[in-house]
This record gives C-alpha cells, structure tokens and sequence, in this order.
C-alpha cells in the first residue's frame, strides 16, 4: 500500500504529509475578502450561460491553517542551502543573504509595473542601470542585457546574437557550433534551437580543449564555439590565447557559459580573453535563491559588435541627467526575449550582493571558493580516484573507480551523504568522467564544517569496503528510501486524480 | 581596541578566517592564492580592482536600496489600474510566508528526490491545480513566464505537426508574447499570421488551410475579452491544425469554461496573478499544459508519483528524456531553470482559495471592472472600441492622445492604463484599464474623474 500513514522508524517528528487534496473538508476556504462595495454582476448573464463554468472540480477546500501546516511540514522533507553543507558542483550553492528578502519587498519594487512611465519607475530602472555596469566591470565586456530569465535563456539569446551578426555580414554559410565534450546540456540544446549544428570537441589527457582537434573542426562553417571556462571539470582553459587566435581566426565567434564564474570573480575577466558573449547565472554567481529550480537570472555580457543584436528594450541613461529610459527603437535587435524586461526581482537582490561586497569581496569570494576546493581535492584524492591531478577553480571531480571495485556507485556514495546529514555533490556530470563525482563547496563553509564533510566522505569511502551493502541500500535516514524513479517514467502519474483518490 | 570595516560584506558571508586560510594553503601546499589561481595564464590574469561601486554594510544596504525603491511611484500610494499580463492581486501573508521557509526557498531543483520530497509534492500539486482549472491533461512544472511559454507552444505544435507552415494568431493575443515567439521562432520554417478582432473584440477565423499547423487565441484576450473558444475550437477540429489557447489572467479562468473541454491542445501562459507581486514585470509564472497523448512533446520539468524502495508514496522529476541534460541536442527545449519558486507560490495562494475562494475573487474582479466600465460611460468623450463581454479589464478610446492621459493622471498620482499605441499605432487613442479585487469603489471613482480631467 502506499500514501500517507506509514513511517520510516525513525522518522519521529517528520511525518508523511497527505496531499493538498486529501485535506479540508466542504466550506473551508483559506482566504478572506472585502466586502463587495460594488454591484454583484453574474457572469451567466453578462456572458452568457454556454461560456461560463461550474465549480471546479478536485480543488481543494482548507482553512489557513491547513494550508500553513500542510506547505511546512512538506517543506521539511526538503534540504536547503541553510540546512547544511551543500556541494553540489555546477550549481553555485552559497548562502543567501537574509537582507535580499527584506529589500526586494519594499513597496517601490514589489509594486512596480512595467508598463509604468519612465518618470515614475526610475528607481528600478537606476538599479537595471547600475547592475548593468557592475556586471560589465566583472566580466570586463562592454555592454549587458539583463532580459533573460536563465542561463539556458542567456545561451540561447547570446547564440541568436552571434547567428544574427553573422547574417548582417551576409555570412551565411556558418552553421556549426562547436562544444566541447565536458558542455552542459543547455550548450548543444540551444546551438540545436537556434538551428545550427552542433559539433562535439573532445577534451585531452588534461581536462581542457584538445588544441588540434579544435584546429582541425573550425573553419568558414564554424558559426561559434560554446565553451564554459573555468570547464566543467573545474579547470581554467589556460590555452584561451590560442583558442581565440583560431576561432577569430576563420571568423567566428565565441561564446562562453558563465556557470563557473565564482571561481575567477576579480581574479580574470572573460573580455580579456577573446570571449564575445558570455552570460552570467545570477542565482549562482550573485547568490539569488535558486527556489527549488528557480526563478533564475540570466544576463549576457558582450563586445561592442554585438551591441546591436541585444535583446529589446535597452535601459540607456542619460549621461548628463542620469535619467534612464528604454529604448524600444533597436532595428538589430533579435527581438524580446521576455515578456517584459526579465526577473527584476532576481535583479535586485544580485545588485544588493554586488554593493555588500564590493570589489575587494567580489575576490575574496573567488579565492575562498577555490581554497576550499583545492582543500578537499588535497584530503580526499587519497581516498577517490582523481581523474586531473592539478589545482582545480572552485569545483573539484573526483570519480568511484575505486569504490566500484566493491559494488559501490557514485550514486551509492551521493546517496549515503545524506545519511550523514549533506547534499550530495552533483554526479554523473561532466559526462567525460565515468562515475563523476563533482563538488563545489563555493565560499559560504567554515573550516569546521568542511572537516567534518571530508570525515563523512572519508567514512563512505571506508563503508564501501567493509559495508558496500549498506552503502548500496542507503539512504536510511531521509523522510523517504531510495525512489523508483523507472516506475514513475513507465506509467506516468503527473497529476492527483479526483476519482481514483491517491493513486 | 580598533574598529574596522572587515566586519563587513566578505567577512559577513563568508566563514573563513585568516588563520584557516593559511593553514588550508598550508594543507594544499601552495604558499598563497597566487600560486592557487596559477592556472590562469599571466596575461589572463586581472590584477587590478575591480571598477564596482563602495561595499555597504547592512544597514547603510537597507536605506540605500530603499531609498532606490522609493522612486518608483508604487513607494508612496500611487493608483494604479495596469494589467496587460503582470497583475495588481492581493497576496496572502502567509503566501509569501511560506515560500519564504530556507527549505523551499534555497533548495536545488529536485534532482535528489529523497531530500527534495517538499519541492517535489508542491509540484506535483501544482501540475494537478493547472490541469483542473485549465481542464487539461498535464502541465509541467513551469516555464519562464507567459510569453516563452507560448513561444514554446509554438514550437511544440510544430513538432507535433512533424512540419513547418503558417501560425494563425490574434491581434487579442499579447503583443509581447507574439514578439517573444518571433524571437524563438527565427530560425525556423513557421510564418505568422495576425488574425484581427471584430466589433465585439472577439477573434475571427478563417477556414483553415492545409499549411496552418497551429492557431493561437488568447483567453481573456489581450483587449479583456472573453473569447468565444468553444466556436473557434469548432473552426479548428475542421482542420488538421492545433488549437493553442494562451493566458494572461488565470484568475478569468475560474468562471470562463475550460480550454480543455473546447478542443485545446495546448494552453500556455502565465500564472502570476495566483500569489505573486508584479516586481516591475519577473519574476512571473509560465506555464504549458497538453494532452497525455502529447506529453513526450512538452518541454520542461514534470514531477511525478511513485514508491520507494519500502512502497510508500514519494515523488521524483520524470519523463527527463525530453530534457537537455538528458537528451542534450535533441531536447524539446533547452530550458532548465523554471520559475520553481513563483509556482510554488502560485499553488499555496490556489490551494488557499480553493474552490470557493478562487470563484469569489473572481466575481469580485469582474463586479469591479463591470463598475468601471460604466463609471467611465458617464464621463463625456470617453468611448468603447469593443462591445464584447469583458473580465476584468477593458479598453476606452479617449479623446485624447492616450499617451498625453496617462502623464496628466500620473501627475496626480494615478495609472491609469496602458497606453495600446505602443503596440500599434492605429490605437493611439486607446487606453488598456484593468480593475481587480484591489482596488475600492473610491479608488475607481478617482479613476473616472482623473480621466475626465485629462480629457476635459
């Protein structure tokens, strides 16, 4: 049987909770409004009956208090940033500031409205102004579009950018895309969305871009290569010099995956590499909540030539005034590619982490992110197969090889982390490495939960010799077991159905 | 004892002291971060500071950034009557609350399902509130916002299509979504085709020819009114094209009758008005729900049920070969951050109405809007372009340039509409009003007469 009413052992106060359906009863309502200081108007009437709907059926019925219980006892079934160490690599879990949340909500910025005059939202469009150049400063580019909502959308829009000035130039004939095998899966998704084709790079013996093999691929088709420096695998591509030299060299472009800026914030600038479009994940460089997958932000940071192709509308101040508007009147623009002018309210708390740190801060960030990670590569190497023995940035990846020897998968391993009270690191990616495990513990971790963490990693290591089942079976702890995740995708349930109850 | 500025911004966010620092290089075996950071190429290396503003301490923070906010016209009272797909609704406190909680808001998309059952159970209550308001099969678990929301649903009736061919789409559908889906749309083989509104602000349609693979309407259209979906449902099941109904304003949906029982395949759209604030226009709440037959078409995150390894019921995020982490080149999207968190607020603010609450607000929008609309009748110069049934908002032609309106309002502290010149200048004259539950009896009466001055 399953639904609500059986536990796990140990679970104490961490009960199963029924769904939002399954609560309530008839004539609760979790809401309360004005009186009605106007006339009633029936829709039947004013609409006519055909075009109007009965109660909708399955919807819920619950007192506020339901719903408050409901929504947090099922949020602790959950692992937050706050709830401990969480290295999850790619990803950029670093604390949250509190004082976000608090500024964000102020009156000016939670009601403002975008069709509102210039004149009356020039506080929000002052702040648009000032990210804008906080974040050319950081990236060392000349111009930002803060429009796209995700870095997927960042990619998506800067690719649009580079097959539109390619096509301004009558240059036609460009529609490879080359990636590198260590790209996410957004890189080789957009080149495809945006109708090129994609070509895969392979990396060398050291992590990075094999040289020839790029040499050999790129020529007068080549519209861009996507790259994400520092990579995947958490190395800087130190051979940026080279790579700008043969893709510029034939024409195209470049175009860079900002995933893993927190490990060079001040430390290097990626216009000073030859890169002509690179975005920026605000919900993991800048630290905006990622909110269980989002919303996110996802500027994208350009070289003069593309300036024209930037997403519509432009914020532009006035350079004597300081009065800011936006200009709709961009004739090269690929066009909108948000609704209004993207996540604002994401906006806000990056440029509030932008002014609590400021310059000095911005490095340290980059310098603590990549000491820790170079602290747990030096104590756990002994332990994990390190595929690229090197400094690494700000993530390191490790593999299972040695762990498989007993039966035990990076899986296992990611699974018995959270018997020990962590989220586990990202596994299974870069797709180069067999049985990736990659972690990122970013800068928010004091020495003494890092210690601890290694111990933890240490102990798994130590388990999947002596223990492997254990390690096979885990995780014991968690509010639920190990999840059938191939029952879900053979006979799909995506929703709660009303006539069969729970399942 | 000296005070200093350390305590502040790194220091504050960042648990390392200068001792640990030593010591880890130490461990590391690298004498300082010069050498750590040694595989950066010399020449790469930024040596300067960079050119950002003064760090701030928390407090200095807090005033700076009000003092920003207070700017904006919402900081001090202003009325303001603006829909057109970011919407005034009241939020319950404890809406925000909630997805306030560390647990929801700091957590990773739900990759990890045994530690992400919260996120997960939201979700999947969330994909089930859509289905049953929009009356659809399945939803996923949200997309950016309205307008790539609807971009998408242009590329996933192409697909289902397995062709290229002409988009048949309204003038009622929102101007910004039909330019985000030209964006999306560039570089592939699909034409589109504006279909025009008649007298009553409805949406006329043609019969279709072979090479339309998808018509879009927009419910309650960008205008405020209501389609008739179940006559162009009809129009469309004649042909071999897909039917795409678009939202704006969920909140209609509670009283209009279900695109799903009219003939949707796909709707699409935006969710904002259940639960979030307007934040000058993002974050908001796309969404895209279909039929089951075409799951494996839908882009985007889906959750849903199954049992763990000791049968009791959980939830994982499913059907990931459609997804580019999976399926890399040949996803159905490239998208991967969604809205995960709006959603959630979305689903709170629902399950809170329920099904009396969200039918209340509803009439209350629609009493209210009815109430304006005739208030602004009486004022003299003022007219309708449309005279079809409307929710709650509607478009008045003035007598005046509707641009010069809004800035005589707002100079005594009131939006009153947008101005549809910006969208097409043949309705120079037109302002778009929108009225909901938020605003009074007062609040519109000084809507009419603020109008009135500006026309008189």
């Amino acid at each position: 049987m399953s639904g609500p009413g059986k536990m796990r052992d140990d679970q104490g106060q961490l009960k199963q909770e029924m769904l939002i359906f399954e609560r309530g009863g008839s004539g609760r309502v979790g809401c309360t409004f004005p009186r009605l200081d106007v006339p009633e108007v029936d829709p039947a009437v004013a609409w006519g009956e055909e075009a109007v709907r009965g109660e909708i059926a399955g919807f819920p019925e619950v007192s506020e208090v339901d719903v408050v219980r409901h929504f947090t006892r099922i949020s602790q079934h959950n692992f937050g940033i706050e709830s401990g160490l969480f290295p999850l690599g790619s990803c950029t879990m670093k604390y949250n500031p509190k004082v976000h949340e608090r500024v964000v909500r102020s009156p000016g910025f939670a009601g403002a409205h975008p069709y509102m005059p210039a004149s009356v939202v020039q506080g929000a469009l002052v702040l648009m102004c000032r990210l804008e150049s906080a974040l050319a400063a950081v990236t060392g580019m000349d111009r930002v579009t803060l429009q796209p909502a995700a870095g997927a959308q960042g990619e998506l829009t800067g690719v649009m950018m580079i097959a539109a000035y390619h096509e301004t130039r009558g240059d036609t004939q460009r529609r490879k895309v080359l990636i590198p095998d260590s790209a996410h899966g957004t890189n080789p998704a957009t080149a495809a969305f945006c109708g090129f084709d994609p070509v895969e790079i392979p990396s060398n013996s050291r992590g990075t871009i094999d040289i020839e093999a790029l040499r050999a691929e790129a020529d007068e088709t080549t519209a861009a290569l996507m790259l994400t420096n520092p990579n995947t695998l958490g190395l800087f591509e130190d051979q940026m010099e080279t790579i700008a030299e043969i893709l510029h060299g034939c024409g195209a472009q470049i175009y860079c995956d900002g995933a893993n800026l927190n490990a060079i914030l001040g430390k290097a600038r990626p216009g000073d590499s030859g890169i002509d479009a690179f975005h920026i994940n605000l919900h993991k460089t800048f630290t905006t909540p990622h909110g269980g997958g989002g919303p996110g932000g996802g500027p994208v940071a350009v070289r003069e030539h593309l300036v024209p192709f930037l997403p519509r509308p432009t914020v532009e101040a006035d350079a004597e005034t300081g009065v800011v508007h936006l200009d709709w009147d961009r004739p090269d623009s690929i066009g909108k590619v948000q609704g209004f002018y993207g996540n604002f309210g994401i906006m806000v708390r990056a440029y509030t982490y932008i002014r609590a740190l400021g310059a000095v801060g911005l490095r340290q960030v980059a310098e603590d992110a990549v000491l820790n990670a170079n602290y747990i590569q030096a104590r756990l190497k002994e332990h994990y197969h390190l595929p690229h023995d090197r400094l690494c940035m700000h993530e390191v990846i490790f593999s299972d090889k040695r762990q498989k020897e007993h039966g035990v998968t990076a899986m296992d391993v990611c699974k018995r982390l959270m018997d020990y009270g962590y989220h586990p690191p990202t596994v299974y990616f870069p797709l180069v490495v067999s049985g990736a495990l990659m972690i990122e513990p970013t800068e928010s971790v004091s020495r003494e939960d890092l210690d601890a963490f290694i111990a933890a990693m240490v102990a798994i290591a130590e388990e999947a010799k002596s223990d492997p089942a254990k390690v096979r079976g885990a995780p014991h702890s968690t509010f639920v077991a190990r999840l059938d995740e191939a029952r879900a995708a053979r006979k799909p349930i995506l929703r709660w159905d009303p006539e069969s109850g729970e399942d | 004892m000296t005070t200093t500025n350390d305590s502040h911004g790194p220091g504050s966010y960042q648990p390392l002291g200068p001792a640990d620092r030593r010591e880890m290089l130490d461990v590391i075996g690298v004498e300082g971060f010069d050498d750590l950071f040694s595989s950066i190429p010399e020449g790469l290396r930024y040596g300067g500071e960079l050119p950002v503003e003064e760090p701030l301490s928390e407090p200095e923070l807090i005033r700076y950034l009000d003092e920003l906010a207070s700017r904006n016209g919402p900081a001090s009272g202003m009325l303001s009557f603006l829909g057109a797909g970011c919407f005034p609704h009241f939020v319950p406190t404890h809406v925000d609350a909630l997805i306030q909680r560390q647990e929801f808001m700091t957590a990773y998309t739900p990759y990890q399902a045994e530690i992400s059952q919260g996120t997960l159970q939201a979700i999947f209550e969330f994909q089930t509130l859509v289905t049953m308001l929009t009356g659809m099969e399945v939803c996923n678990a949200s997309m950016y916002d309205g307008a790539s929301a609807v971009a998408e649903a242009v590329l996933m009736a192409r697909r289902l299509m397995r062709r290229g061919g002409r988009v048949l789409w309204s003038e009622g559908l929102h101007p910004a979504y039909r330019e985000v889906a030209q964006t999306y749309a560039r570089h592939l083989d699909v034409e589109f085709e504006l279909l025009r509104v008649d007298a009553s602000g409805r949406t006329s349609i043609p019969a279709l020819d072979d090479d339309v693979i998808a018509v879009i309407l927009q419910q309650p259209n960008f205008f405020g009114v209501v389609e008739d979906l179940r006559a162009a449902g009809a129009v469309v099941a004649e042909a071999s094209a897909k039917f795409v109904v678009a939202v704006n304003e969920p909140v209609a949906w509670a009283l209009t009758v279900p695109a799903g029982e009219l003939g949707a395949d796909i709707v699409a759209g935006e969710l904002q008005s259940f639960g979030n604030g307007q934040n000058y226009g993002g974050p908001l709440v796309g969404f895209m729900a279909t039929r089951m037959e075409y799951v494996r078409n839908l882009p985007g995150r889906l959750a849903g049920q199954t049992v763990d390894a000791e049968g009791r019921r959980g939830f994982v995020l499913t059907l990931a070969t459609r997804e580019q982490h999976i399926r890399r080149a040949k996803a159905t999207s490239n998208i991967c951050t969604n809205t995960a968190l709006c959603a959630l607020a979305t689903c709170i603010h629902m399950s809170s109405l329920g099904r009396n609450g969200i039918r209340e607000l509803a009439l209350q929008n629609l009493a209210k809007a009815t109430y304006a609309r005739a208030r602004l009748a009486d004022v003299s110069g003022i007219g309708f372009p449309f005279d079809g049934p409307h929710f709650n908002e509607f478009v008045v032609r003035l007598p005046i340039g509707a641009g010069a309106a809004v800035d005589a309002c707002v100079a005594n502290g009131i939006v009153p509409g947008v101005p549809l010149g910006r969208f097409d200048a043949a309705r120079e004259h037109e302002l778009l009003i929108c009225v909901t539950e938020i605003h009074t009896r007062d609040d519109i009466d000084r809507l009419a007469q603020g109008l009135a001055e500006a026309c008189g």
